[in-house]
């Protein structure tokens, strides 16, 4: 007998995009930088500076959001008898979607979820951002309405399933065993930054609860912030949609009774103003997260159900973020990295690469 | 007769894409559509909804589920 499911309702999802859409804003009032209550790329991003893939000072730090996230949809995926370990639809392809997902968002200085916490914080760049990802999306859906597909997955053992849960509790662990000592760059293993958007943060506990609940509630939902445009433009669904859409409303008025709302284009916390920029590199980014099937925290929360493709996505993305910081691609409220141009360049044309092979003329076959 | 649309271990938004190709073109009135995950059930159910379709069945079956469809009119 199946129990119903509201979180998979309209209602559920409406429900499910008003409280994160107060979680974030507040994350950001209890410490995590501006704008940025959550953002999944520049979490994972930190994640890689704290373990070492990159040596950006400002930015290390193991962000807990994110072990919630997987770990809060292993607990939801379990309870509810959605655990479905899976691997191989073409990993390889799916990690180097994730590393150009990640260097796209790292140019726009920001994931889609931070895309629309910006925007509901007045940073109007955002606005550039959010139209790129849609532009990204809609060139997705072009290969998608031609038959694009990356295979099907397979049934697996559990252990697949459960290996990046566990490295998400391995870095919970690390945590507890390298704690952040105050004014100390580095921790046994672990770096920690002791000034810009890595020491800026809530505290750990709050984090980690915060991140469990989000994790829960959006497997139970599937939200996906790529999915809600996605739908749009392919089927005029509006479903996952009005999750999206609810996020943003009420992160607005959360931010505006916390006194986070400031509106324009200059000062914005860790914003840059290239438009053009933002447009491409959000752009590169939802091309990449429509080619693999999920926005970066539906990856995570698809992670966390036992999807090992998602999982290698996630890897992807955080091994993107060292490339990004020891490559100089990644933006900064200065503007671009030195060689952010080329990345976009480069990641485009494997997107379009990737698009264009792995399109199969007859829809219905395998 | 029923067509099938297996959509099994395909990635969002796949198995929503191949049943409405199968409403839109196919000439059985009646599909039945294989998934392996309660979100594809979910999407697929919703998209066939909003086809005018009826689920006739949903039937849990090799780890997943069969959803069978009755086209409208």
């Amino acid at each position: 007998m199946q129990k119903r499911n509201f979180f998979a309702t309209r209602g559920g999802i409406i429900t499910v995009g008003a409280i994160i859409g107060v979680l974030a804003p507040v994350l950001q009032k209890l410490g995590n930088p501006g704008n940025m209550g959550i953002c999944v790329a520049c979490f994972e991003r930190d994640i890689a500076g704290a373990i070492g893939f990159h040596r950006a000072q400002v930015v290390q730090y193991i962000r807990p959001e994110i072990i919630g996230f997987v770990l809060g949809s292993l607990i939801a995926a379990y309870l509810f008898r959605e655990f479905r370990p899976r691997v191989g639809s073409t990993p390889i392809i799916r990690f180097f979607l994730g590393v150009f997902a990640m260097i796209g968002a790292l140019i726009f200085l920001g994931c889609p979820w931070r895309a629309l916490l910006r925007l509901a914080g007045g940073d109007l760049n955002a606005v550039l951002g959010l139209a790129g990802l849609a532009f990204g999306i809609w060139i997705g859906t072009l290969f998608l309405r031609k038959g694009y597909n990356l295979g099907r997955s397979q049934p697996a053992n559990p252990v697949a399933g459960w290996i990046l849960p566990l490295m998400m509790v391995g870095f919970l662990m690390l945590m507890l065993i390298f704690p952040q000592i105050p004014g100390e760059a580095k921790s046994g293993i672990l770096f920690y930054s002791i000034s810009g958007p890595g020491s800026m943060h809530a505290p750990l506990l709050v984090s980690l609860i915060a991140g469990l609940a989000i994790g829960f509630l959006a497997q139970r939902s599937r939200f996906c912030t790529m999915g809600a445009l996605r739908d749009l433009i392919l089927f005029r669904h509006f479903h996952l949609f009005s999750g999206f859409v609810t996020l943003l409303v009420v992160a607005f008025i959360t931010n505006v009774i916390l006194k986070q709302f400031h509106l324009g284009f200059e000062g914005q916390p860790v914003a840059h103003t290239l438009h053009a920029w933002n447009f491409a590199g959000m752009a590169l980014s939802g091309l990449c997260f429509s080619l693999a099937g999920g926005c970066p925290g539906r990856q995570l929360f698809l992670s966390g159900e036992g999807d090992g493709d998602a999982a290698v996505f996630v890897l992807g993305m955080i091994v993107g973020a060292g490339f990004s910081h020891n490559f100089n691609l990644a933006s900064s409220p200065k503007g671009l990295g030195t060689y952010g141009i080329a990345a976009i360049v480069v990641g485009t044309l494997f997107s379009l690469l990737v698009g264009f092979m792995m399109t199969r003329k007859a829809a219905g076959s395998n | 007769m029923a067509a099938t649309v297996d959509a099994r271990g395909l990635s969002c938004p796949q198995p929503v894409i191949l049943t409405l190709n199968e409403i839109n073109s196919g000439r059985d009135p009646q599909i039945n559509i294989l998934v392996d995950t309660e979100t594809s059930k979910e999407n697929v159910s919703r998209a066939a909804v909003s086809k005018g379709c009826s689920i006739i069945e949903v039937v849990p079956e090799s780890g997943g589920y069969r959803i069978l469809i009755q086209k409208a009119e």
